[in-house]
C-alpha cells in the first residue's frame, strides 16, 4: 500500500487518472533498440564485485553482498484511437551493503568501474560504523552457504523488448477498437514491460546471474450515459505475469468457460477478447441493479481473491511488520507472535491452506535466488486454518528459531538497500473436483464476484472492504442479474474462518500486483497470488450507492 | 554538484538547444539532494543520502516528440542525447493531442527554499532521530519514524525562448508512538520548506500524548456521527476530491464534476456556503512552484509545461468556480489552460481545535485517516480507516478513547455537512481547516490500534 504523495501523476504523459509510483520510472530515457542490447558480462561484472566485497573487508565489514544491476523498462500507454506515450527506460548502478560492528550500512553508485565501486564499498562501511553508535540490536545473520557461480533465467519464449513496438501498438489498437466498437465510450489500454538483470556476489561464496522478465497488460474501459449523468468502467480481468511476450497468445487451451459468458485467463491472455467483453459489461453495469445491503454467501473469482489473499494473509504475515519495523507507515500486524508459538490460532477454516512460494513457475515472485543469496523454496503459512508460519529474510530468521531464511528478501533498484518483500502467497484448491458451476448451484443467496476493484484494509489487517469488478446475483442455486454498488466488509480472521467451499485445481489462477508498495523511503516490489474460485459464508455486503 | 544555479542552468540548457535540428526542442535540467533517516522500535533502522541530476531533452517534428535523457555534461554525450531524441521522435506515432511549446512566460517569485534545509548533514538527521526516540524511550513508549529532506532545483529551457528554473527546499518528517502493551498508539506529521520550523521533539511529544491518551479504547456503535475531523485527517480526503477536477474528465461525463445530460458543475453551487477553496503559489505558509510540474508540487506532474502557476479560486463560497485543464483541452474548448495547482488553500475560521471540541455535544475526534480508497469515482465515495487516536466528545470535552472505525463518506457530502470550521494548519503542502461535519458515515469497527 502507498500513500498518494508516492505516486506520480504522469499527467505529462497524457495519463489522466493513471497513477504510477514514483519509483517505477527510475532510469533514463532511451531508444528501444537499447532494451535488446546486451549489458555487461558476468566476467566484468564478478571482477566489479570481487574489489566490492574486498574493499568491505579490509575496511572491518564481517560481512558484505554487492548487487550490479540494469533495469530496463518499456511502458506503453493509449487512448481510443491514439498512442499517448512509450516509455523506455534503463538504470545501471551498484548497490553494496555490509555489516560492521554489528549494524547494517547501504551505499550505491552509478559509477560502475573500480575507482567508483572502491569507494562506494568504504561509504557503506562508514555509514555502517556511524549507524552502529546507535544501533541496540545488532544483526544476527541466518546462515547462508556460497553457491558458487550460477545463473537463472526466467523461462520465457518471447522476450517482449524483442517484439517490435509497432506491433504491440497494433495490439492496443485493436483492443480499443472493439471495446468502441462494443459500446465503451472510453478507453485506455497500457502494456507494462519488466526486466531485471541482476549480478549477486556475497561474501559467502555467491555469485548468481539473474535475468528477471515481467509483463502486464491492462485497460480500463468506461461506458457512458450522459442523459443520465452515469459512468461505469471495467478493468481488464488480465493477470501480470513472470513470462515472456507469449502470454499475450490467447491460447484457447488456456482459457476459462464461466457463467454468463465470462472468460478466465490462466497463463495466456486474449486481450481482445477481454476488451470487447468488458465493453458489453461497462455498459450493462450502467443499468444494474443497486444491491440489496445484508448477509450474503460470496462466490469470489481468483481475479478477485488475489487482492483479498494479498491484503489479509500476504501483509500480515511480513515478519517486519509483525516486528514493527513497519509501524509508522504501513502499520503492524494482528497475527503476533503468541498466536504463532500457539500452534493452535484459527486463521481459517480447515480448508484453508495457504502457501507462500517463489517456484511457481509464470508468477511474478519467482526467481533463482532473492536478493541476499537464498535459493529460493516453498513453505506454509496456513496449514489446515492454522498460523504455522511467516516470511522472513536472513536477520529475522533467528526470532522465529529458524535455521535458514525464506528467501524474501528484495530490492525494487540497485540504489535502494533490500529488505523483507512479500513472497508468493497463494490459497490450495481444493482436492474434490468442482467447477464454478458446482459452487454456484450449492448457493441460495449469493453475489458471484470477479476482478479488482477498491480495496482498503486497517493498519493490523483486522477490518477490511473490497469491492470488485463485476458483481451477478445468485439466487437458488442460479445467477439471475447483475448487482452494482456492492462492497463486502469482513474482518480477517471471520472471513477466512467463513470460508466453505474451493473449486478444484481446473479453475486455479493467479492474480497479480505489479507495483505494490513499501517502506520509507518506498519501493515497489511484484507478486502473485493464486487461487480457484472460492465460496464464504454469510459475508457483511454494504451498498456503495450515494447521491451527490 | 547537484544543485546548479540558474546562470549554470541556463548555459547548458542553452548549449543543448544548440545542437537540435528539431521543429521544436526543450530541455529540462534538474538536481536534488535527498537524504533520510528511519527508524523504528526505537533505533535507527536506515539511513541515506541520494544526489541526482540529469537532463531530459524533448525533441519534436511535427506532432511526433521523443524524449532522451542523461546524466553526463560533457558536450559529446549531450549532442548525442539530442541526437537520441531526435532519433526517438522520428520513430514515435503522432500525437494528435500535440501542442506547440510554448514562448517566455512571466512566473511570479515563490519562496521555496530555505538555506537551513539545504545545511542538514548525516549528524542533523541523526540527532533529528536521537530528539525523537529518547523521549519515548524514557516513558517506556516505543518510537517509529522517517525523516526526508530534499533540496533540488529544477530549470528548463526551449527553442522558443521560453526558460524557468526555480530552488526549492523540503522535509517531511512522520512519527509513530506505540505503548509496551500495544493498546495505545499515536502519530505526528510535518512538512516545512524550512527546517528551522520543524522540531522532531515537539511532534514526537504530540503522538506520545496521542499513544497514551488512546490506550485501551471502547467500542461505540459504528453509525452516523458528529466528527471533528484534524487538518492530518481531513486533508487527504480534500486532496483526492482537489485532484478530480480535471476539467475534460467532467466534459467527457466521467467526473464528479458531470451532471445529467451531459453538462458540468462548473458554476453550480455544488457544497455548504462557507466552503471556499483556492491555492496561490506566493503564500509564504505554503510557497508552491511557479510553474506546473517544476517540481515541488504535491500533485505530481501537472503537465510539466511550463504554464505559469498563479492563484486560482477553485471553489467559491459553496460555487465550483474553476476546473483544470491540459493546453490541449483548454483550447479544444477555447478558454484559458489552467494547470492543477501544487497545494490548495481551504479558507477557515478563528477558532481553535479546542474550541471547536467544547462546542460539541455529542461527537467523535478523528485524528487520522488511513488506507483511504475510492469506491466510487461518480460520488467520489471513499472508504478507509480512523487511526492512531479516535476519541469520544461529550459536552464539550473529550470523554474517552475509541476504537478505530471504518468510513464510507464523499468529501462533496462531508462539505455540504458543514457544522464549523477552524484556523488552517499546513498539511501535506496545503492549508487546511479542522472541519466540524455531522452525520459522517462509519460503516464498521476495527480492532486496529
Amino acid at each position: 500500500m502507498m500513500k498518494r504523495r508516492d505516486f506520480m501523476q504522469l499527467s505529462g504523459l497524457g495519463l489522466g487518472a493513471m497513477l504510477l509510483p514514483a519509483s517505477a520510472v527510475k532510469g533514463y530515457a532511451v531508444t528501444p533498440e537499447r532494451l535488446m542490447e546486451p549489458g555487461a558480462d558476468v566476467a566484468f561484472k564478478k571482477r566489479m564485485a570481487d574489489i566490492a566485497l574486498n574493499t568491505t573487508r579490509s575496511k572491518g565489514a564481517t560481512y558484505a553482498d554487492v548487487r550490479i544491476g540494469r533495469y530496463l523498462n518499456q511502458f506503453l500507454f493509449t487512448r481510443e484511437d491514439r498512442v499517448q506515450s512509450i516509455t523506455n527506460t534503463e538504470s545501471y548502478g551498484v548497490g553494496i551493503r555490509v555489516i560492521a560492528n554489528g549494524t547494517w550500512g547501504f551505499s550505491a553508485t552509478s559509477d560502475v568501474t573500480p575507482e567508483g565501486i572502491a569507494r562506494c564499498a568504504e561509504t557503506a562501511v562508514a555509514i555502517a560504523k556511524a549507524n552502529s553508535k546507535l544501533q541496540t540490536e545488532p544483526v544476527v545473520l541466518a546462515p547462508q552457504k556460497g553457491v558458487g557461480e550460477v545463473s537463472w533465467k526466467t523461462p520465457l519464449t518471447k522476450n517482449a523488448f524483442e517484439v517490435p513496438v509497432k506491433e504491440k501498438i497494433d495490439l492496443l489498437m485493436k483492443v480499443n477498437g472493439e471495446a468502441m466498437k462494443n459500446g465503451a465510450g472510453f478507453v485506455t489500454s497500457n502494456l507494462f514491460f519488466v526486466n531485471e538483470q541482476k549480478y549477486f556476489a556475497s561474501t559467502d561464496g555467491s555469485y548468481i546471474d539473474q535475468d528477471i522478465h515481467r509483463i502486464w497488460p491492462t485497460f480500463t474501459v468506461t461506458a457512458i450515459d450522459k442523459a443520465a449523468g452515469k459512468f461505469k468502467t471495467r478493468d481488464a480481468i488480465s493477470s501480470p505475469m513472470g513470462m515472456g511476450y507469449e502470454y499475450l497468445d490467447g491460447l484457447a487451451s488456456e482459457k476459462i468457460s464461466g457463467p454468463n459468458g465470462l472468460v478466465g485467463y490462466r497463463n495466456s491472455y486474449d486481450m481482445v477478447e477481454d476488451a470487447t467483453l468488458a465493453a458489453k459489461q461497462a455498459k450493462e453495469k450502467l443499468t444494474a441493479k443497486s444491491v440489496q445491503p445484508g448477509k450474503y454467501d460470496l462466490v469470489l473469482d481468483p481475479n478477485h481473491l488475489g487482492l483479498t489473499i494479498h491484503e489479509s494473509v500476504g501483509h500480515p504475515l511480513e515478519l517486519d511488520r509483525v516486528l514493527g519495523y513497519e509501524a509508522n507507515y504501513a502499520g503492524t500486524s494482528f497475527a503476533t507472535l503468541d498466536k504463532w508459538e500457539s500452534k493452535s490460532f484459527n486463521y481459517g477454516s480447515k480448508l484453508v491452506n495457504i502457501v507462500a512460494d517463489k517456484t511457481q513457475p509464470h508468477t511474478l515472485g519467482t526467481v533463482g535466488f532473492d536478493d541476499e543469496g537464498v535459493p529460493c523454496k516453498e513453505w506454509d503459512l496456513i496449514k489446515d486454518g492454522i498460523l504455522v508460519n511467516y516470511q522472513a529474510i536472513r536477520d529475522q530468521a533467528s526470532i522465529l528459531g529458524a535455521k535458514e531464511s525464506h528467501g524474501c528478501c528484495y530490492a525494487d533498484s540497485w540504489d535502494s538497500v533490500q529488505f523483507q518483500r512479500m513472497p508468493n502467497v497463494s490459497l490450495a484448491p481444493g482436492t474434490e473436483k468442482r467447477s464454478v458451476m458446482d459452487m454456484i448451484k450449492g448457493v441460495d443467496k449469493g453475489i458471484y464476484i470477479i476482478g479488482r476493484g477498491s480495496y482498503s484494509i486497517d493498519q493490523q489487517r483486522y477490518n477490511f472492504q473490497f469491492g470488485g469488478q463485476l458483481f451477478y446475483e445468485i439466487k437458488n442455486g442460479e445467477i439471475v442479474n447483475m448487482l452494482d454498488d456492492v462492497a463486502y466488509q469482513s474482518n480477517t480472521q471471520e472471513f477466512w474462518n467463513s470460508c466453505a467451499q474451493l473449486c478444484d485445481q481446473d479453475d486455479y489462477r493467479t492474480f497479480g500486483s505489479f507495483f505494490d508498495g513499501k517502506g520509507q523511503p518506498s519501493q515497489v516490489s511484484a507478486v502473485s497470488h493464486g487461487s480457484a474460485t472460492t465460496r464464504f459464508n454469510g459475508v457483511n455486503v454494504i451498498n456503495t450507492g450515494r447521491k451527490i | 554538484m547537484a544543485i546548479l544555479t540558474q546562470e549554470e542552468a541556463k548555459k547548458i540548457i542553452d548549449k543543448v538547444l544548440s545542437y537540435s535540428k528539431a521543429d521544436e526542442m526543450s530541455v529540462g535540467l534538474s538536481g536534488s539532494r535527498t537524504g533520510n533517516i528511519r527508524y523504528a522500535r526505537n533505533t535507527v533502522s536506515t539511513s541515506g543520502e541520494t544526489n541526482n541530476l540529469s537532463l531530459a531533452v524533448t525533441a519534436v517534428f511535427g506532432k511526433r516528440s521523443g524524449t532522451a535523457t542523461i546524466n553526463e555534461f560533457d558536450d559529446a554525450s549531450l549532442e548525442k542525447t539530442v541526437r537520441r531524441a531526435e532519433e526517438i521522435a522520428q520513430l514515435a506515432p503522432e500525437n494528435p493531442e500535440y501542442m506547440p511549446m510554448l514562448g517566455p512566460q512571466k512566473y511570479l517569485e515563490t519562496k521555496t527554499y530555505a538555506e537551513s534545509t539545504a545545511k542538514i548533514n548525516p549528524e542533523f538527521r541523526a540527532q533529528a532521530a536521537f530528539d525523537s526516540i529518547d523521549p519515548c524511550k524514557k516513558k517506556n513508549l516505543t518510537a517509529a519514524g522517517y525523516l526526508e529532506d530534499t533540496t533540488g532545483f529544477s530549470s528548463f529551457g526551449n527553442s522558443k525562448g521560453l526558460f524557468g528554473y526555480n530552488k526549492a527546499t523540503s522535509v517531511d518528517f512522520s512519527i509513530t508512538v506505540r505503548t509496551a502493551d500495544g493498546l495505545g498508539s499515536g502519530y505526528a506529521i510535518r512538512d516545512v520548506n524550512d527546517v528551522a520550523k520543524l522540531s522532531t521533539k515537539a511532534a514526537t511529544e504530540i503522538a506520545m500524548q496521542k499513544a497514551l491518551a488512546s490506550s485501551k479504547a471502547q467500542a461505540l456503535e459504528p453509525g452516523k456521527y458528529t466528527v471533528i475531523l484534524e487538518p492530518t485527517a481531513a486533508v487527504d480526503l480534500l486532496e483526492n476530491m482537489m485532484r478530480s477536477m480535471d476539467a475534460r474528465n467532467a466534459d467527457e461525463g466521467r467526473s464528479f464534476l458531470s451532471k445529467r445530460g451531459g453538462e458540468t458543475r462548473l458554476g453550480e453551487k455544488l457544497f455548504d456556503e462557507r466552503v471556499t477553496i483556492y491555492s496561490d503559489p506566493t503564500n509564504p505558509d505554503i510557497p508552491g512552484s511557479p510553474y506546473a510540474g517544476g517540481g515541488g508540487g504535491r500533485f505530481g506532474g501537472g503537465g510539466g509545461d511550463g504554464r505559469p502557476q498563479e492563484k486560482v479560486v477553485w471553489i467559491e463560497n459553496g460555487v465550483v468556480k474553476n476546473m483544470y485543464f491540459s493546453r490541449y483541452w483548454a483550447e479544444k474548448k477555447g478558454v484559458k489552460a489552467v494547470p492543477p495547482p501544487s497545494g490548495f488553500i481551504m479558507a477557515g475560521g478563528t477558532q481553535s481545535l479546542a474550541d471547536l471540541i467544547k462546542s460539541t455535544e455529542r461527537g467523535i475526534l478523528v485524528t487520522r485517516f488511513w488506507y483511504i480508497r475510492a469506491v466510487d469515482p461518480q460520488t467520489l465515495l471513499y472508504t478507509g480507516l480512523t487511526r492512531d487516536g479516535t476519541f469520544f466528545i461529550e459536552n464539550g470535552q473529550i470523554k474517552y478513547p475509541v476504537k478505530n472505525f471504518r468510513f464510507n463518506e464523499s468529501p462533496v457530502i462531508m462539505l455540504n455537512n458543514l457544522e464549523a470550521m477552524g484556523k488552517p494548519e499546513r498539511s501535506g503542502g496545503n492549508l487546511i481547516p479542522p472541519l466540524k461535519i455531522r452525520d459522517f458515515t462509519f460503516t464498521s469497527l476495527s480492532d486496529a490500534v
